[in-house]
């Protein structure tokens, strides 16, 4: 049981964190932050890999491997073309 | 498992991610922040297999190898254009992702007890996270322009809804209370209702309504992430999925409140009610009488719009270009940039007034404007530069209407009257570059298009640009 107060202590902590820190980007940012943290939501990917941490019949090990593999499609494409967009973001020296 | 040095770590990767996050505060130092977060995830990996010892370990080697392939190369491929339906599909791998997770932990619960909360949280994962995939799919559909791009209501359409989320509980309920292998068929069938519920869900959003619908769904990812989180007890999931879903959820109240509708309004599907004719309570616009010739749809416009328009264009010192859906939708971006760029030569000061809900996700606009060349510090967002339109001497607008319609201040009873809008109609000149006189998405009429200091060049975005290049 304080294994689950932690956990939703841990919940409120972090989306009251995250609320203060993400009202301060600016629009600008906009969609490189979504799809930032879209692939930070793809930490299920954590959960995918421990569901190999116990023994396991051959469905739990499709559904893993399947789990796994949407995870990490998620966590490496969001981060490559967050990478990918904020590149453009420029600011040149004015033109002479 | 609950150990001090462990608590330290998860701490210090929680640290990490929230620090990427508050990088995004410039732009300058958004791209350490995004390496940031995908270095603590690379550490959160780490620290779970270290901890974990797995069983069939080529076997995950051999996934995350593919998956992150995969994920690679579709990232390296996709243009600006098509990042909307990317990160709604990325929505929807999260969400595949979190019911698996769900379903086999739950499916192992019934054989291990585990605590009642943990359950209703992994039911709720696996829900949310069935119903976050189909819905994504359906949006990236959409926003790729493979799906009917309108709204689709079906008959009873908020009642089916609710038929279906009833179900979905009553189908959790009993697949709680049964063991294997019952449980097992159960949660496969609530899992199809789920995805039942994200079809039936999203068809009916639609157009520009689609900002909304991607950063919720967005919010609805995260979620699933955390309740994912709690039944298998992993703080790094729940801290991450709270964050991501605080981050959807702003983005969802800031695309609401820009397009002038709640949440229940653009889900339920209501159309709003009041008039599409505005009446000027506060003051009186110069109306131009004689517009009614405006050539029809599909004609060229007249030669003397566009020589009235380009000479404005010459006289001009100061321009502000205002670029909406249409340019994106005519993927005129990159000639409206040559135009800046050809205008900026010529000594004038140009600027882009960028609108929340300009493109097809939040900030999209200012992507595709990046992407085409222009300078960060040249996108202003729309509270910056309102004040200033009062000193500008032409206001460019292309492919937008409902983001520059004055009804929004002076109307009341009009579904945009409150809209926050830019002020382009306060500028000396405008030129307004549109498909045609049509009102927006919205319904209202634009009496912007009848102001005497306003040219109205109708037609494909792309072609009117370019001849005003070419007369330049």
């Amino acid at each position: 049981m304080t294994e689950l107060m932690t956990l939703f202590f841990v919940f409120a902590l972090s989306f009251i964190v995250g609320y203060f820190l993400i009202s301060r980007v600016p629009p600008l940012l906009h969609t490189p932050l979504m799809s930032m943290t879209n692939a930070i939501s793809a930490v299920t990917i954590l959960g995918a890999i421990l569901i190999f941490s116990v023994e396991l019949g051959s469905c739990e090990k499709f559904l893993g491997i399947t789990a796994v593999i949407m995870a990490t499609f998620n966590v490496v494409g969001g981060f490559v073309i967050t990478d990918r967009m904020l590149k453009l973001f420029k600011k040149r020296t004015p033109p002479e | 498992m609950n150990a001090w040095p462990n608590l330290l770590i998860d701490l210090l990767i929680i640290c990490l991610f929230l620090g990427g996050i508050s990088l995004f505060y410039r732009p300058k130092k958004a791209r350490a922040g995004n390496l940031m977060a995908a270095f603590a995830i690379l550490a959160a990996f780490v620290a779970v297999v270290l901890r974990n010892p797995l069983e069939e370990p080529v076997l995950v080697v051999i996934a995350v190898a593919f998956g992150g392939g995969a994920g690679w190369l579709v990232a390296r491929a996709v243009n600006m254009v098509q990042i909307p339906a990317m990160v709604a599909f990325q929505h929807g791998a999260g969400g595949i992702a979190a019911f698996l997770i769900s379903f086999v932990e739950l499916t192992r619960a019934a054989s291990i007890p585990t605590t009642v909360v943990g359950e209703i949280s992994g039911f709720l994962g696996l829900v949310l996270g069935a119903a976050t995939f189909s819905a994504s799919m359906v949006a990236s559909g959409k926003l790729a322009n493979l799906l009917y791009q309108k709204p689709v209501t079906l008959k009873g359409h908020s009642l089916w809804l609710l038929a279906i989320a009833v179900v979905i509980v009553l189908v959790a309920a009993v697949s709680g209370l049964s063991g294997n292998p019952a449980r097992g068929y159960l949660l496969v069938a609530l899992i199809g209702l789920s995805v039942l519920l994200g079809i039936v869900f999203s068809i009916r959003v639609g157009g520009a309504d689609m900002p909304i619908l991607i950063s919720f769904l967005n919010a609805t990812a995260g979620l699933a992430a955390a309740f994912c989180g709690i039944i298998i007890q992993n703080r790094l999931l729940v801290a991450c999925g709270a964050a991501v879903a605080a981050s959807g959820s702003i983005l969802t109240h800031t695309m609401c409140r820009a397009i002038n509708r709640s949440l229940t309004n653009v889900f339920v599907g209501i159309q709003q009610q009041g008039s599409s004719k505005t009446e000027n309570l506060f003051f009186e616009l110069p109306v131009r009488k004689e517009s009614r010739a405006q050539p029809a749809e599909g004609t060229p416009p007249s030669e003397d719009g566009f020589s009235r328009a380009i000479r404005a264009a010459m006289d001009a010192s100061k321009v502000i270009i205002i670029p909406g859906y249409g340019m994106a939708l005519a993927q005129a971006q990159f000639k409206v940039v040559e135009l800046a760029q050809r205008l900026e030569k010529m000594g004038k000061n140009v600027r882009f007034a960028i609108h929340p809900v300009a493109g097809r996700m939040p900030g999209h606009m200012n992507v595709l404007l990046a992407e085409a060349g222009v300078d960060y510090d040249k996108l202003v967002e729309m509270d910056d530069i309102n004040p200033q339109f009062k000193d500008v001497d032409l206001a460019l607008v292309v492919g937008a209407c409902d983001v520059v319609n004055p009804a929004a201040i002076d109307s009341e009873g009009t579904p945009i009257s409150g809209m926050p809008v830019l002020m382009a109609h306060e500028a000396k000149t405008v030129v307004v570059c549109n498909l045609d006189e049509k009102p927006g998405y919205s319904g209202v009429e634009n009496p912007l298009y009848e102001m005497d200091k306003t040219i109205t060049l109708f037609g494909d975005a792309g072609a009117t640009v370019e001849k005003l290049l070419a007369g330049l």
